[in-house]
């Protein structure tokens, strides 16, 4: 779906990033759709599009979600953060979370077409447990694909943000 | 004038974009008034196509054309890289599972989907060709037209064959020969971000947008199918979110075009992750070694037939597996070397290049003999490898390129690093691989930088930036030349219309080629701003340094001698450079690589008896870089290029029904490694003599990691467990059944 003509369309009201939303939805679209389509936050990635590579992972109520299994219409009342909510004072002179940071300063990034998807499964992951283990983290974001196979550089990447945030 | 640019761990130009979710990919791209495209695709590889019956499709509300071979010239059009062999759309016949008999395109996606599930298309399934074996079977049908083809080999599937080689194999006597057959599956790409094309007829011409390795060629293809000039054919190329060889050539950007010339509206295809399984993948190989060793280790001879299997259309699969069997030695010195390869046609998707251009298939046999006969002659497997290799200026190829590193160094750095010859834990294991890969013979890249006012400068120049961080070495390259900070420089590229020509992003090219002809640009700037002093000042003795201009005495910056040099009118200084490589028609490649990519692989494996499962304890890859002029951003490329080849190493593989359908389409079925696959070691580590043919001594880098992975591995099991394997992957299942059957 990117943003054509509907049949139908349902009114979803949601959190988006803090800010309240409402959007007028189909009933097939996903939430990945919806975030990227109807709100214009395409920094959610779309790639398996079954739930395996992580790449739309969000934050719902501080969890990690595939937002491509996530129906738009389901996800009413839901206080959504995306890759796009990270980052404080907005894009322009805005500042990277401590995080983000980290992903940079390690060198974690290579494409950057997984990274928002790792960067929320990772936030997720310190949202739970402020300081993993190094197994810990490689259990907590195997749910999350790249092909770069920049594992090594995102676990520390997550390990130094953890440091950090000491 | 700033500190030195070079050999410094800048962050990554365009990092801030990619960790805030602001990077545009081709998915991300809007266009207006927008038609979508779902292609109509049919249950099996190789079928007649009977009729096409478009008339439901087209009653789909919304629906505004529904393409098929029909619509489109007689003779159908077609493109490649190497061979114009592959249609726009089917013509006649498919010739491999997910090849487009027709398409459509509506105003929903809901709409195009629904119509192309109504179009029907009456066939008849015709017996496919996809193995090696049947390729070479005389009783098999041929996979493409011979009428399409030339010589004598159109009534063959064979696509081509080489003959390369040097001495006398025949001749050449050995008292210990290693015979043995070696198979590398094919394995698909599986970039995080799938293809997507969009094609909107602007103006007097076309414009593409592609996530594609080689825009120019791209462009070309398109000016040749639709009869543009190339000026009027525009390719604007975000970042690729990941490509590895596969985002190379042209796919479906002739059927968008083409649909969005025939609708007169811009059109839209974003492939599934399962299409572009479909859309290429890497050449699968067989390859049969022969190779005789004296009673010292030190190889005699290396006699090899060497069958690689194509897809149904070359695409670049056929450079790949010339390409690669010409170093069919390896990195050894070899006294008398016969080679002989074949390149067949299958109802498979298209073979086409994947990280290593070949070489991990053939290093796959080359490692795998070095360590059989280690074995077999009691030696050292790291010490009969130190006794074949190339030193500095010895020749791996009979009067080619001599060895141009010190490949030596390299392999003794990995194996202190994976500590080899210290006692193991039983079940465990260790093995050693070295490879070498040509890296870009010919082709030519040029670059536009453009200093300003101020003294920032923009760098023009039309590499792809898929991840290994071109933008950011070419912004060190034009910082380091300029006396800048990379925070002042902006490079543009993804845009034919903007930059100038490259041939493409590929072979570990650009820090060599786009890297020199920035280096080259810069220097043209410099040139022109000591013409620039001399004018303004009339002053001879002019001296212009990285960021500064020495005029009899004084010293300026460069926007002190700008404002000087325009006089108050504002301006820029726009430097062109250029590399090209150019070709020799008496080579077998067309031209000799312009340096080898070396690399030396260490492994330490566990080997669990009971389920088969390999757990890779530590793993060492060393690259001989010249000059890494990001040292953080060559580990990063060569630490992925490890997990890339312990995917295809330990669980890789597309497996194919009787109907030539891929069974394992997707992420559910087709396993790629995760974090949990880590090495619970990994190291990269760097050789830099400052001995390359790029700017500083950089050598390109970034595949090697790879190359040598599956021997390693390998030989990693066989030395815990003794059982030998020659097939790849090596899932669990097969390391088991091996377990088993060598007791």
């Amino acid at each position: 779906m990117t943003g054509a003509t509907r049949r139908d369309g349902y009114p979803v009201r949601v959190t988006v990033n803090g800010a309240a939303r409402t959007v007028e939805v189909s009933s097939t679209e996903t939430l990945l759709d919806a975030l990227r389509w109807n709100l214009d936050l395409t920094g959610s990635k779309e790639c398996c599009a079954e739930g395996e590579c992580g790449a739309c992972t969000v934050l719902v109520d501080g969890r990690a979600v595939n937002s491509c299994l996530v129906l738009a219409v389901e996800s009413d009342g839901l206080d959504i953060t995306t890759v796009e909510g990270l980052e404080t004072g907005g894009p322009a002179g805005g500042r990277l979370s401590r995080l983000q940071d980290a992903f940079l300063e390690k060198g974690a990034v290579q494409c950057g077409f997984c990274i928002p998807g790792m960067v929320m499964a990772a936030q997720a992951l310190l949202n739970e447990n402020p300081h993993p283990r190094p197994d810990e983290v490689r259990e907590g974001l195997a749910g999350n694909l790249c092909r770069c196979a920049g594992y090594q550089r995102i676990v520390d990447a997550v390990l130094l943000a953890a440091e950090e945030d000491a | 004038m700033s500190a030195p640019q070079i050999g410094v761990s800048t962050r990554r130009v365009g990092g801030r974009e990619r960790v805030t979710g602001r990077q545009r990919f081709v998915g991300d791209v809007r266009l207006d008034n927008l038609l979508h495209v779902r292609l109509v695709t049919l249950d099996c590889a190789r079928a007649r196509i009977v009729a096409i019956d478009t008339t439901d499709a087209e009653r789909v509300a919304g629906v505004r054309a529904v393409l098929t071979a029909a619509d489109l010239p007689d003779p159908m059009p077609r493109f490649g890289p190497v061979y114009a062999d592959r249609p726009v759309l089917a013509v006649g016949e498919t010739r491999f599972h997910g090849e487009p008999v027709a398409a459509v395109a509506a105003e929903t996606e809901e709409a195009a989907e629904e119509a192309a599930a109504l179009v029907r298309v009456t066939v008849e399934e015709l017996p496919a060709v996809l193995t090696v074996e049947r390729a070479l079977d005389p009783d098999a049908p041929l996979v493409q037209d011979p009428c399409l083809r030339k010589g004598p080999l159109a009534q063959t599937n064979t696509l081509r064959e080489w003959h390369f080689g040097w001495g006398d194999v025949d001749a050449a006597s050995a008292p210990c020969v290693v015979e043995n057959t070696y198979t590398f599956p094919m394995v698909t790409h599986f970039a995080i971000e799938p293809h997507v094309f969009l094609a909107s007829a602007d103006h007097d011409g076309v414009t593409v947008w592609s996530a594609i390795q080689h825009p120019y060629l791209l462009q070309s293809t398109i000016a040749t199918l639709l009869g543009l000039p190339i000026a009027k054919v525009r390719v604007i190329a975000p970042d690729p979110g990941g490509a590895f060889g596969g985002k190379q050539h042209a796919k479906f950007e002739p059927l968008v075009a083409f649909l969005a010339l025939r609708t007169g509206r811009p059109c839209r295809l974003a492939l599934t992750l399962a299409q572009t399984f479909q859309a290429v993948r890497r050449t699968a190989y067989r390859v049969r070694m022969r190779t005789g060793f004296a009673a010292d280790g030190t190889i005699r001879f290396q006699d090899v037939v060497t069958d690689g299997l194509l897809g149904a259309y070359a695409d670049i699969g056929v450079r790949v597996i010339s390409k690669s069997t010409y170093l069919m030695c390896g990195p050894y010195r070899v006294p008398d070397a016969r080679v002989h390869v074949r390149a067949l046609l299958s109802h498979t998707p298209p073979a086409t290049a994947f990280r290593g251009f070949g070489t991990p298939q053939v290093a796959w046999a080359v490692e795998s003999q070095m360590d059989e006969a280690a074995r077999r002659l009691g030696i050292d497997r790291l010490a009969i490898r130190l006794r074949n290799l190339a030193h500095r200026g010895e020749e791996v190829v009979r009067g080619d390129k001599p060895a141009d590193g010190d490949w030596h160094e390299a392999v003794h750095k990995a194996a202190e690093a994976i500590g080899w010859g210290n006692p193991l834990p039983p079940g465990r294991g260790r093995g050693i691989g070295v490879a070498i890969k040509s890296s870009a013979t010919t082709g030519a890249s040029y670059a536009i930088v453009r200093l300003h006012m101020d003294g920032s400068a923009t760098v023009m120049a039309g590499t792809s930036d898929m991840g290994q961080g071109a933008r950011t070495v070419l912004a060190q390259i034009a910082a380091n030349e300029l006396g800048l900070t990379t925070d002042a420089v902006q490079v543009v590229m993804g845009d034919t219309g903007v930059a100038p020509f490259d041939l493409q992003t590929s072979a570990s090219r650009s820090t060599v080629f786009m890297g020199t002809a920035v280096a080259e640009a810069c220097r043209d700037v410099k040139r022109q701003l000591a013409g620039m002093a001399t004018r303004a000042f009339g002053a001879d003795d002019v001296g212009v340094g990285n960021g500064t201009v020495a005029v009899e005495g004084r010293t300026l910056s460069f926007p002190d001698l700008l404002v000087a040099g325009f006089a108050g009118v504002r301006g820029e200084v726009i430097g062109v450079g250029s590399r090209r490589g150019e070709a020799d028609t008496a080579h077998p490649l067309g031209g000799a690589p312009s340096f080898y990519e070396f690399n030396c692989t260490a492994v330490e494996v566990e080997v669990d008896r009971e389920t088969g499962e390999l757990l890779i304890v530590k793993h060492v890859s060393v690259a001989d870089v010249g000059k890494a002029l990001n040292p953080a951003h060559v580990e990063a490329q060569d630490e992925g290029a490890a997990i890339m080849g312990l995917g295809h190493t330990l669980m890789e593989h597309l497996i194919f029904d009787e109907h030539g359908r891929i069974v394992n389409l997707g992420a559910l079925d087709y396993r790629i490694p995760t974090t949990k696959d880590l090495p619970l070691e990994l190291h990269s580590l760097l050789v830099e003599n400052e001995d390359g043919p790029g700017p500083y001594g950089a050598k390109g880098a970034g595949e090697g990691g790879l190359f040598a992975v599956s021997p390693a591995v390998a030989a990693a099991v066989t030395e815990a467990t003794g059982a030998v394997i020659r097939e790849l992957p090596l899932t669990a299942e097969r390391v088991w059944r091996a377990l088993r059957t060598e007791g």
